[in-house]
């Protein structure tokens, strides 16, 4: 049996709150968790990061939304405003917990972005998240017409922003962030290589 | 006892020191070997070989061999200190070690005229730990100190934390600890040490030298390129704890600022 009409047959039995509240789900028990002890002895570091994670990949989720229905006849569409709202989410707190917790004065979060690479290079990727998150209800959509999906496109270069933030970050020679990029980039280049498909 | 006796005599950044629980000191470590997730260490460590164990001291020394352990230990006088920990990372703690200086155990080897430098090199098997299977760094893990930094007081070769046996992510069973110096430079689990005419590389260094210098000080003024050193989040404080300002030379300026004397910190970072 193909896959995508087994999948695209469970997932519409899924309403699109379920994939809010499943995709908030981890957000309220790392909170939870870092307040009591369950994120280990140094909370702070390791919400930040597992928040930040989680942002990336409800992004490379969003992403691979278009190339699963293209190629594999996935259609996940239902899901992909809740998937990208979702990562702004996870980015806003991943940047909140950076803030308030973390870096804590205001003075230094503006250093920060001035003068380390891959602050600078996350706070650009959030900056443009933005107006995707607040063009991302229906009137805007209606209202936007084509332009929406052109500027909808800025999610591209948010998520390779959000990947290189990763890749800065790193000490040493690390493979995480290296596949997190890789993904990114690759779910990127399948949308490239599509009009020579469609032209054939 | 004898621990305090020693502490009263180290100036007075000991003094008030609150050391962090077993818990704190035991979960929440780098030693890459193992993987880069602070809580690696705990979890893969325990696959690592600590016995037999011997120290290879060679270069310029008199004596150079293969020193086992048990050797080394029964001619040592272990004794606690307490010390601040700083690491380049931004985060620091207090733990009380066990250990011996480090210049009994270079004495033991006998230092010759020409040494200047001691390099030291981590154990590495590539079957105990999972972390080398990436060249995350070029492993061995290896760190280096000047000879007069060697020689200080402050620097010991420790062995226990608590009383208790040093924990193998903790870098077991001997490791290098330099107070004054972001953490990296207390190479854990060590095997080798070699006393130099020159300066000897070191991983860090090697890895990204505009980020990790020679010397690597604890120093507020200067920053990691990628992250302040101004300030430093204690371990087992909380989620909602202030950071604190962090010292020059983590608290023991009075004790080895001398060493430094004339020289350019923010050159010789």
């Amino acid at each position: 049996m193909p896959l995508g009409p087994a999948i695209n047959g469970a997932a519409r039995r899924v309403p699109v709150w379920a994939v809010w509240i499943a995709g908030l789900a981890p957000a309220a028990w790392l909170f939870w968790q870092a307040a009591t002890g369950g994120l280990g002895v140094e909370p702070v570091e390791a919400l930040e990061h597992r928040l930040g994670e989680l942002a990336l990949q409800l992004l490379i989720a969003g992403l691979a939304v278009t190339p699963l229905r293209r190629h594999l006849g996935v259609n996940l569409m239902r899901f992909r405003r809740a998937l990208g709202l979702l990562a702004f989410t996870y980015v806003c707190l991943h940047l909140a917990v950076w803030l308030l917790l973390d870096v804590q004065t205001l003075a230094r979060v503006w250093e920060d972005v001035l003068k380390r690479p891959y602050i600078t290079v996350g706070m650009a990727g959030f900056l443009l998240l933005i107006p995707l998150a607040v063009t991302s209800n229906d009137w805007s959509v209606r209202r936007l017409g084509s332009r929406w999906r052109r500027l909808h496109r800025l999610s591209y270069l948010a998520a390779v922003l959000g990947g290189l933030h990763f890749l800065l970050l790193a000490k040493g020679f690390q493979l995480e962030p290296l596949l997190y990029a890789g993904a990114i980039l690759g779910l990127l280049a399948l949308r490239l290589r599509l009009p020579r498909r469609q032209a054939a | 006892g004898a621990g305090i006796a020693t502490l009263a005599g180290r100036g007075r950044a000991a003094e008030a020191l609150e050391p962090n629980t077993w818990e704190e000191i035991t979960t929440y470590n780098n030693f890459y070997e193992f993987g880069t997730d602070k809580t690696d260490p705990a979890r893969h460590a325990g696959a690592m070989t600590i016995a037999p164990w011997s120290v290879r001291i060679d270069g310029l020394v008199d004596r150079p061999a293969d020193y086992a352990l048990e050797d080394i230990l029964s001619r040592m006088t272990i004794e606690e200190r307490i010390y601040r920990f700083r690491c380049v990372e931004a985060w620091s703690r207090v733990v009380p070690w066990n250990g011996f200086e480090l210049a009994d155990l270079l004495e033991m080897a006998g230092v010759q005229s020409g040494a200047r430098y001691v390099a030291f090199e981590t154990y590495l098997n590539r079957d105990e730990m999972p972390g080398v299977r990436f060249p995350v760094l070029d492993w061995p893990y290896v760190e280096g100190l000047r000879l007069d930094e060697a020689m200080h007081p402050l620097t010991i070769m420790a062995t226990g934390i608590y009383g208790r046996d040093l924990p193998k992510q903790n870098g077991a069973p001997l490791r290098l600890v330099v107070p004054w110096k972001y953490g990296f430079k207390s190479i854990k689990s060590v095997v080798r040490i070699t006393l130099t005419a020159e300066q000897p590389p070191t991983s860090w260094n090697k890895a990204n030298p505009r980020e990790y210098g020679f010397y690597s000080n604890v120093n507020p003024e200067v920053d990691h390129p990628r992250w302040s050193q101004a300030t430093e989040r204690r371990i087992g404080a909380g989620l909602f704890a202030r950071r604190e300002p962090t010292q020059m030379f983590n608290g023991y300026a009075e004790e080895v600022a001398g060493l430094y004397e004339g020289m350019d910190l923010t050159k010789f970072y």
